[in-house]
């Protein structure tokens, strides 16, 4: 790994604090180093591979440490892999600070069999949304969600239309062509 | 609606031609669209009605936003598979004399978007008078399927739109089913499955063979 490279603070030079996403990779990893399966850096960004019983426990460390304050939850989305690939399936946590102006991204990963992850609804209300979205496309199970509905799709629609095995013009009787 | 069915009882074997020219040309005088905007079509109905086009030359300004009080229905953009029951709703609740206006490609065949998230088409819930291609047409082209619309409702006999029988509407309407058709059921009604949601007047049944 190279130096971590210092922030750019020209734009908000009033912003202090602001750490670089590997920096915070890095000051994750020294103290909860169990919380961290994996860091990849690329482009100036790091992703931090969370194992799936940790990331409610993460997200609320990251929120409320002082260091860091990640006090906005940009997204949430899934990722499918494929059929053939395992794990199949990705949930991805954009974590953004507006008080420091630093952003993270989490990742969680998932195999065919067991699509369940423990819901960050606790820590930001809005993710709630974004998990039923998560949930309606990818068929992710947030366990521990207050409402675990469809948001886009209608009620009664059968699969979930983002895997990568969906028919591009969905199942008999709603396919309608 | 009443003057129909108040007509056809009344009247059983008088010819209506002249009343039926009088009618006709009071309800193509001042049609009523409801507004249904879904899509960027909707920007050019707007258009329609602006001062450079003006509508309001063929009687037919007066967009409503309840379907209670509106004649024409015009259709404008992508109808998803969830805006599709309400698009239905919309259209029971217009009273009749009623027709639609499938403006634009997506209206019209689902368009570019020949996915599971799209009707293909509009015709598939409700019965359609008269398509216009585009990718959005131009206010135009809107303005030339109103005087197609016009010329259609000339043709039309007051006797088309009579209400259903009520034995007819019963079974043509099973609640809780998709109001979704696609014309197969009111062609062959199939007794294993639950039939669509289809509205019973005749002349819903008519244009759809």
């Amino acid at each position: 790994m190279s130096e971590p490279q210092q922030p750019d603070n020209s734009i908000r030079p009033e912003v202090k604090d602001q750490q670089t996403p590997s920096q915070i990779a890095a000051a994750l990893q020294r103290q909860h180093p169990e919380w961290v399966s994996e860091v990849i850096e690329a482009l100036g960004e790091a992703t931090i591979i969370v194992p799936r019983e940790r990331i409610a426990e993460v997200c609320e460390w990251l929120k409320t440490s002082p260091d860091h304050e990640f006090n906005f939850l940009s997204d949430v989305c899934g990722f499918d892999r494929g059929p053939e690939e395992e794990p199949r399936f990705e949930v991805n946590y954009h974590l953004f600070s507006t008080t420091k102006h630093h952003r993270l991204r989490l990742k969680v990963l998932l195999n065919e069999e067991d699509v369940h992850v423990p819901t960050v609804t606790g820590v930001w209300r809005t993710a709630n949304w974004h998990e039923r979205e998560t949930y309606d496309l990818f068929g992710v199970i947030f366990d521990g969600h207050p409402d675990l509905r469809r948001i886009l799709l209608p009620d009664d629609w059968q699969g979930h239309a983002l895997r990568k095995d969906f028919p591009l013009r969905g199942y008999e009787p709603y396919s309608l062509t | 609606m009443g003057l129909e069915n108040v007509i056809a009882e009344a009247l059983p074997e008088i010819l209506t031609t002249r009343l039926d020219s009088l009618i006709n040309w009071a309800r193509k005088s001042s049609l009523w669209p409801a507004t249904f905007g879904l899509a960027c079509c909707a920007i050019e109905m707007m258009n329609v009605t602006s001062s450079r086009n003006d509508l309001a030359r063929f009687g037919a300004e007066v967009f409503r936003a309840s379907p209670r009080q509106a004649d024409v229905m015009i259709v404008s953009g992508r109808v998803s598979r969830k805006m599709a029951p309400v698009l239905r709703r919309i259209y029971d609740q217009m009273p009749e004399p009623k027709w639609v206006i499938s403006m634009g490609a997506c209206a019209t065949s689902g368009g570019v978007f020949d996915n599971y998230a799209i009707v293909q088409g509009v015709d598939k819930v409700v019965p359609v008078d008269v398509y216009i291609p585009g990718c959005p047409p131009r206010p135009e082209m809107l303005i030339h399927a109103v005087m197609m619309l016009q010329e259609k409702v000339m043709k039309e006999s007051v006797r088309d739109r009579r209400d259903a029988p009520d034995a007819e509407a019963r079974e043509a309407i099973t609640p809780g089913t998709l109001p979704i058709t696609d014309g197969s059921t009111l062609r062959e009604p199939r007794k294993d499955q639950p039939l669509p949601y289809t509205i019973a007047s005749t002349h819903e049944k008519r244009r759809s063979f």
